[in-house]
């Protein structure tokens, strides 16, 4: 365990990390060194296994073969727990809280604290540190009523509360508003003048120039760079990553739009908690056509696109598929009639525990070649699963591999195949690129553009606004469930949209003219 | 009107009467359903379902009688099947923590497991009554009193430390370093192992303790409830702690309750019998009440998400996505 080296300035060195799972090597001779007191970016594309390095320098994933050195030591990680013991803290992308517990109860769970009402006596010191590194957050409420960015900081506080010296977090702001995310970087930086060293794991370029002193490019498992961030750009990272030149060049051709194929008229539609989320709301997407919907994240996205989908009950109003009233349609009927929807919430559309191959046949088994009378042809679904594979990149051991071993970006990926390979009329996607990569988003907006270019209306749900402005003919903008404004390519303004966005401005044409409350 | 309607009413007065007589039976024949509770409410409260309540509270019974017994000693009685009760947990624990096997097949071999076990180890006790008997625990002045003392205050040590139990398990749950992490571990195992905690020994000690809790509820009935031992004596308890512990929310506090009304029931079907009441619907009724609770609970249940830990019945391994 100890052997000590002249290392001091590094908090944390990885030698030669091999990590393999059936089919594939998530590291193969991975080497990263991370001085101390730095913001280390750690960048790839999505499956380069940046995720599985760090889950071994946290002691959740044992490694096949390789070395870790911790502020100078070389040591042997066998489970978080020793990991903790290092100083080492890790935040997961898929926050790892307790969702029926308090706060408190999350924060000093596993802890040595008094062993009779444990979370009264760590209250102080957790109030102390949230007020030290300014993350505000009630101690005694309820995960599961508190906004994404706020269990964030809950985890941070975990890993604070703990006297951690090393945080290592997993694409931190790819569930956050872009103010949150922005909140996170100062909170970051602050943590940094206090001596703490940061690894962070981000697809966002923008994000690494900004807050990083310096990157580590990954892939396929090697590490492929460590570079000084004031010394590199966006394009070289980029360039770096995927191998090949990113231009984010999109190929938007010039459609002319044909018949309008969804009308909305005057929807109202409910949220879980009963409040309304969709207020008489109207749109219309035509053929051929991007409709983006712009907003901050819960102003009635989700509920608009579920209820265009048919997942969820419409309270007044009317939705038209092809000039044809489908409001009371169940979802089976739209899927039929040429509906597509690529929810935010991949697991939503996906189910876990099955394979690949058995994922992509979720819509069409019932028809065939799939579907024949009562059973499934086995090799009809083996050749679906094999031609989508292929057609769309996705990255996977075989067709048989449970989907949720794939990377974030893969398991995006299938499901966008799986959805567009059935050529809907109408094509509802939500979040389409959260989570991937520069390259897999390029690939994305491209097949987002060739569904329009081939004829299909798409309906665009975004909390990132440059996608949405990228790609949308039209984008509209989302505030409390209705719509603010309306912009064409051409008339798109940032500054407006953005006041919008916060509900300070309402463009005077987007008032509703049918269906004002009495 | 139907018949039994007919009946109900003209018996309402013989009826109540019966039923407040009922209680302190009640409350026997609802400690063995207690102590089984308790110990599932804690087992589930770790993630881990176990259907083999039946199989563990048999054993305890019959091991509780052999060793009271040919002991003489009660309590060494109820110590042996308490262990008995711990042992044959740790097979459920081996099978679905360690082996990762479906909680409800490995559950349910252990139940079949006891009875075939228990049938043959308890031959040569059959028709035996039992030497070392428990008394009742002469409580000052309570006790003593008209009436009250009759109907609450005639119980042995065992219903009295069940009732204890209820409060000191309750607190430990919620109040407690220990208590916090083993909610933690039902919940979200993954989010328990990444601070360092042990799940799969936090498990493996709540299933255990389960079993433990199972074989005293199970001694109970062939120590103080009958006393003595028969062939297949827990007559389903196994599968109403099953019903109990959800009717029970996976509270302790709400188990007592519970207990006492399931074990009413079951005296009531005896009592109420010549009284024109079926002993059938009553059979039903603790299934039926647990389905009412679910029902009535389930709204508020969601809105303050109580209910069935949410990573019940998973198994957790580190390295698994
Ligand atoms: N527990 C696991 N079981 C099986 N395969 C795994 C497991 N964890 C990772 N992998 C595989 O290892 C490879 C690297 O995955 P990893 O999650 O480290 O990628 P990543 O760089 O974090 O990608 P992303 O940007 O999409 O999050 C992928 O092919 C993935 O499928
Ligand atoms: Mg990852």
């Amino acid at each position: 365990m100890t052997s000590a080296k002249p290392e001091h300035t590094l908090a944390v060195a990885l030698r030669g990390i091999v990590k393999r799972f059936p089919g594939v090597t998530a590291n193969d001779r991975a080497n990263l060194e991370v001085r101390r007191g730095e913001i280390h970016a750690l960048l790839g594309e999505n499956g380069a296994g940046k995720t599985s390095l760090m889950n071994v320098l946290y002691g959740i994933y044992h490694p096949d073969e390789g070395e870790i050195w911790v502020k100078g030591r070389r040591v042997t990680i066998h489970s978080p727990h020793d990991a903790i013991t290092l100083g080492i803290g890790m935040i997961h992308q898929q926050f790892r809280l307790v969702q029926t517990h308090t706060v408190l109860e999350n924060v000093i769970l596993g802890l040595r604290e008094r062993f009779f009402f444990p979370e009264q006596s760590a209250r102080p010191r957790i109030l102390a540190l949230a007020e030290k590194y300014g993350l505000k957050v009630d101690p005694d409420a309820r995960i599961w009523q508190l906004s994404a960015g706020e269990q964030q900081r809950v985890e941070i506080l975990k890993a604070l509360y703990r006297g951690v010296e090393i945080l290592i977090m997993d694409e931190p702001t790819s569930m956050l508003t872009p103010g949150e995310a922005l909140e996170l970087l100062h909170i970051l930086r602050r943590m940094t003048a206090e001596g703490l060293t940061v690894i962070f794991i981000t697809h966002k370029l923008e994000e690494v120039m900004e807050v990083s002193d310096r990157v580590t490019v990954m892939r396929a498992g090697k590490s492929i760079a460590t570079l000084e961030t004031a010394q590199t750009n966006v394009r070289e990272l980029a360039q770096l990553m995927v191998g090949r030149d990113v231009l984010f060049r999109l190929e938007k051709k010039a459609v002319t739009p044909g018949a309008p194929v969804l009308k909305v008229e005057n929807l109202n539609v409910v949220s879980d908690k009963g409040l309304p989320a969709v207020v008489n709301l109207s749109l219309e997407v035509r053929a051929g056509e991007i409709l983006g919907i712009a907003g901050v994240s819960g102003n009635g996205q989700r509920e608009l696109v579920e209820a265009i989908a048919g997942l969820r009950p419409v309270s007044g109003g009317k939705i038209l598929f092809q000039g044809e009233d489908v409001t009371q349609t169940p979802p089976r009927m739209r899927i039929e009639r040429g509906i597509g929807f690529v929810p935010g919430e991949r697991w939503m559309a996906l189910i876990p525990s099955m394979s690949v191959a058995e994922n992509m046949i979720l819509k069409n088994y019932a028809r065939p070649p799939i579907g024949r009378k009562v059973f499934l042809d086995a090799e009809a679904v083996a050749t679906h699963a094999d031609t989508l594979i292929r057609e769309y990149a996705i990255s996977t051991p075989n067709r048989q591999t449970p989907i949720k071993r794939l990377s974030g970006g893969n398991i995006q990926r299938a499901l966008l195949a799986r959805e567009m390979t059935e050529r809907p009329a109408l094509l509802l996607v939500a979040q389409p690129t959260s989570g991937l990569d520069v390259g897999a988003t390029e690939t994305i907006w491209n097949l987002l553009l060739e569904e329009r270019a081939r004829g299909a209306a798409v309906l665009l749900i975004s909390d990132d606004l440059k996608e949405a402005m990228a790609l949308s003919d039209r984008l509209a903008v989302l505030f409390e469930g209705q719509i603010m404004g309306e912009f064409t390519a051409q008339t798109m303004d940032l500054e407006k949209i953005g006041l919008m966005m916060a509900g300070a401005l309402r463009q005077p044409t987007a008032e509703p003219t049918a269906g004002e409350p009495a | 009107m139907p018949d039994f309607v007919a009946g109900l009413l003209e018996n309402l007065l013989t009826i109540l009467v019966t039923v407040v007589l009922a209680i302190p039976a009640a409350i026997r024949a609802g400690t063995p359903l207690l102590y089984g509770t308790l110990g599932e409410v804690y087992a589930e409260r770790s993630g881990i379902l176990n259907l083999g309540m039946e199989g563990m509270m048999i054993m305890g019974a019959v091991s509780g009688f052999a060793a009271a017994q040919t002991t003489g000693s009660a309590a060494l009685g109820i110590l042996t099947a308490a262990l008995v009760g711990g042992l044959f947990a740790l097979i459920h624990a081996f099978a679905s923590i360690t082996l990762r096997v479906n909680q409800v097949v490995s559950g349910l071999a252990l139940t079949m497991l006891g009875l075939g076990i228990s049938s043959l180890m308890g031959k040569q006790f059959v028709g035996q009554p039992l030497a070392a008997r428990l008394q009742p625990l002469e409580i000052p002045v309570l006790s003593n009193l008209p009436i009250v003392g009759e109907l609450f205050f005639q119980f042995d040590l065992m219903v009295y430390l069940s009732i204890v139990l209820v409060p000191v398990l309750w607190f430990f749950l919620y109040k407690t370093r220990l208590g916090i992490t083993l909610r933690s571990v039902g919940e979200n195992p993954a989010a328990a192992d990444a601070l360092g905690v042990d799940v799969t020994f936090v498990r493996y000690a709540a299933v255990v303790f389960g079993g433990m809790m199972a074989g005293i509820g199970g001694s109970y009935l062939s120590i103080s409830y009958a006393p003595a031992w028969i062939e297949g004596m827990t007559a389903g308890a196994g599968w109403i702690v099953v019903a109990l512990t959800i009717f029970a929310m996976w509270d302790p506090s709400r188990a007592l309750l519970g207990a006492y009304l399931f074990g009413g029931v079951r005296v009531l079907q005896f009592r109420l019998q010549p009284l024109g009441i079926s002993p059938n619907l009553l059979n039903m009724l603790p299934y039926l009440l647990t389905i009412l609770v679910l029902w009535l609970s389930s709204d508020q249940a969601a809105k303050r998400r109580i209910g069935a830990p949410a990573a019940l019945m998973t198994a957790y391994a580190r390295e698994e996505r």
